[in-house]
């Protein structure tokens, strides 16, 4: 046995889970005991603050509104991908690669760039706080990846499947349903996780495109959150553990399928 | 709709075409065009170059752009760790899947979340000062969230805790895709761990590092709006301090409504990212083949 990787492993595990630790750790003491002693377990575990954070504050109204966007701009992005993709991937028609090119190339487009004339024009056309406005934008946001890896996966798919499906007499939407999606559903799961953990985590649009308290996503109230209860520290952390919960439980779960969206995401 | 028609292609990619002109085309463009307008509300006067002057000309600006360069001292220090970490886990230890889990977890929390409980623990009379003092590290109690001289260093720190388990997870996945046979053939020539690293892993892991390094450089640049709006209470504070060029475009857009200003920051932003997002393009090829 050589002490020291595990040693080195160790101290980088602690130094990882530290801060969830803390968090959930905190959550559970009392204001009093809090102040008495910060770093300690509870003596008395209190369930108190997750009560209040449950009941007393928005924060089911902030996970709606995340899920109602995180739910409308995944499905619209794979509905608009998956069209566009098979076309690209499967039918010949001028300007197909120069479209794939720009929709690869718009990937790249770093989306605090775009939030100046999307801000102009949603004050314009009343756009700025509602469900759809910025909705059609973490779509946008999210689309040009999804379109790059559901082309190259469908580029993959064997010719003969096609050349069956057409001979039957399948159109290409048929093809599209009933032959090439359900082929796809390791891509496209990939698809759901990466753009929804990109639009449920997202701080940037959300306090910009959707100022309206009752619109607020669950990351924008967080921001606001810590400011308002800024000395009940433990109340603060239970309102922490909440916000995180969806997603840990999540990772736990699906660990698989769920590292590997978040390195496409990261990379895209 | 016949089969054959040759307007059908056109149909199945035109959603993706409007979406894409609404969010990025005319947006793109619309950009430029603020860029040299005094725009007040909706639209405005051309000024020329006034937008560009005027911000290059002003000190917050320039401490924007400082800040965010001095975050790319971090790049380093996250490719180093990360890649010893994942060196160690592809050792395969005992427990070693536990520790990848774990080591993970920062990059599973959304980052609002983590600098919000980051926040607290770095208060100047929180738990990281107090476990500090009780080990007679004195000196390195500081004030990490409120003071001017070190807020940034923890923001920095709050980087590089996150965005390590992203590093340690991609060097590993490129680890695991080796071919074993050299490293075995290595490990039965009586190889030791660090040579075997410097000398046969790490040579085959050029490309991912690369790569790391150029998306890391982008997110430095690009994408800490929400560790600096949760750390600096959404103003970029104490004072100044961790005002970094996202904010700076939020402010100016939001805050004090001079759309032409945002627009002439954004403009010279996408402009640099442009250059890295090429070198991301050739290093992506550079992979595939």
């Amino acid at each position: 046995m050589r002490p020291l990787p595990h040693l080195a492993l160790m101290i980088a595990s602690a130094i990882a889970l530290v801060p969830t630790l803390f968090m959930l750790v905190t959550a559970l003491k009392s204001q009093d005991e809090y102040q008495a002693d910060k770093t300690g377990l509870p003596d008395a575990p209190v369930l108190d603050h997750f009560r209040q954070i449950l009941f007393d504050t928005p924060v089911f109204l902030w996970m709606a509104n995340s899920l109602i966007l995180v739910a409308g701009s995944v499905v619209l992005s794979l509905a608009v991908s998956c069209l566009a993709a098979y076309a690209i991937a499967r039918m010949e028609f001028r300007g197909r690669d120069a479209l794939f090119t720009l929709s690869t190339a718009l990937m790249a487009v770093p989306p605090v760039v775009l939030i100046v004339p999307l801000f102009v024009l949603y004050s314009q056309i009343g756009l700025i706080s509602t469900y759809s406005g910025t909705i059609l934008i973490y779509a946008g946001l999210v689309t040009p990846f999804s379109v790059y890896l559901l082309v190259t996966f469908f580029r993959t798919l064997p010719q003969d499947l096609f050349d069956a499906a057409i001979l039957d007499g399948a159109s290409h939407l048929q093809i599209l349903f009933r032959v090439v999606l359900p082929l796809s559903l390791a891509p496209v799961l990939t698809l759901v996780i990466v753009n929804a953990l990109f639009v449920w985590n997202d701080l940037l649009m959300a306090v910009i495109f959707l100022q309206d308290d009752a619109k607020k996503t669950v990351m924008a109230g967080i921001a606001v959150f810590q400011g308002r209860y800024n000395n009940q520290i433990p109340l603060t952390m239970a309102g922490m553990a909440v916000a995180a919960a969806p997603m840990l439980i999540l990772y736990l779960v699906f660990q698989r399928h769920f590292v590997r969206g978040l390195m496409a995401g990261a990379v895209k | 709709m016949r089969r054959n028609s040759p307007l059908l292609p056109y149909l199945f990619v035109l959603p993706l075409a409007g979406l894409l002109t609404f969010v990025f085309g005319l947006s793109l463009v619309r950009l430029v065009e603020f860029s040299f307008k005094q725009v007040r509300g909706i639209d405005g006067p051309w000024i020329g170059l006034r937008n560009y002057e005027l911000v290059l000309g002003q000190p917050l600006f320039r401490e924007a752009v400082w800040h965010n360069i001095q975050l790319f001292l971090v790049i380093p220090v996250i490719v180093v760790i990360a890649l010893v970490l994942a060196l160690l886990l592809y050792e395969r230890l005992p427990g070693w899947r536990i520790h990848r889990t774990i080591l993970f977890l920062p990059y599973v929390l959304a980052i609002p979340i983590i600098a919000v409980v980051m926040k607290q623990l770095f208060q100047f009379s929180g738990p990281v000062n107090t476990v500090l003092s009780a080990l007679s590290l004195d000196f390195l109690v500081l004030d990490w969230i409120g003071s001017a001289d070190v807020a940034l260093w923890t923001v920095m720190g709050l980087i590089l805790w996150r965005e390590t388990a992203l590093g340690v997870i991609l060097f590993l996945s490129r680890l695991m895709a080796l071919d074993e046979t050299l490293i075995e053939a290595a490990r039965l020539d009586g190889a030791g761990w660090r040579h075997r690293a410097w000398y046969i892993l790490i040579p085959q892991m050029r490309g991912v590092i690369e790569f790391f390094v150029v998306i890391s450089a982008i997110t430095m640049l690009s994408a800490v709006f929400a560790y600096v709006y949760v750390i600096g209470g959404g103003r970029g504070g104490p004072g100044t301090a961790t005002m970094v060029i996202e904010l700076y475009i939020f402010n100016a857009l939001v805050r004090t409504s001079l759309p032409g200003v945002a627009a002439a920051v954004s403009v010279m932003l996408f402009l640099v990212a442009l250059i890295l997002i090429r070198a991301l393009f050739v290093l992506r090829r550079r992979e595939e083949d």
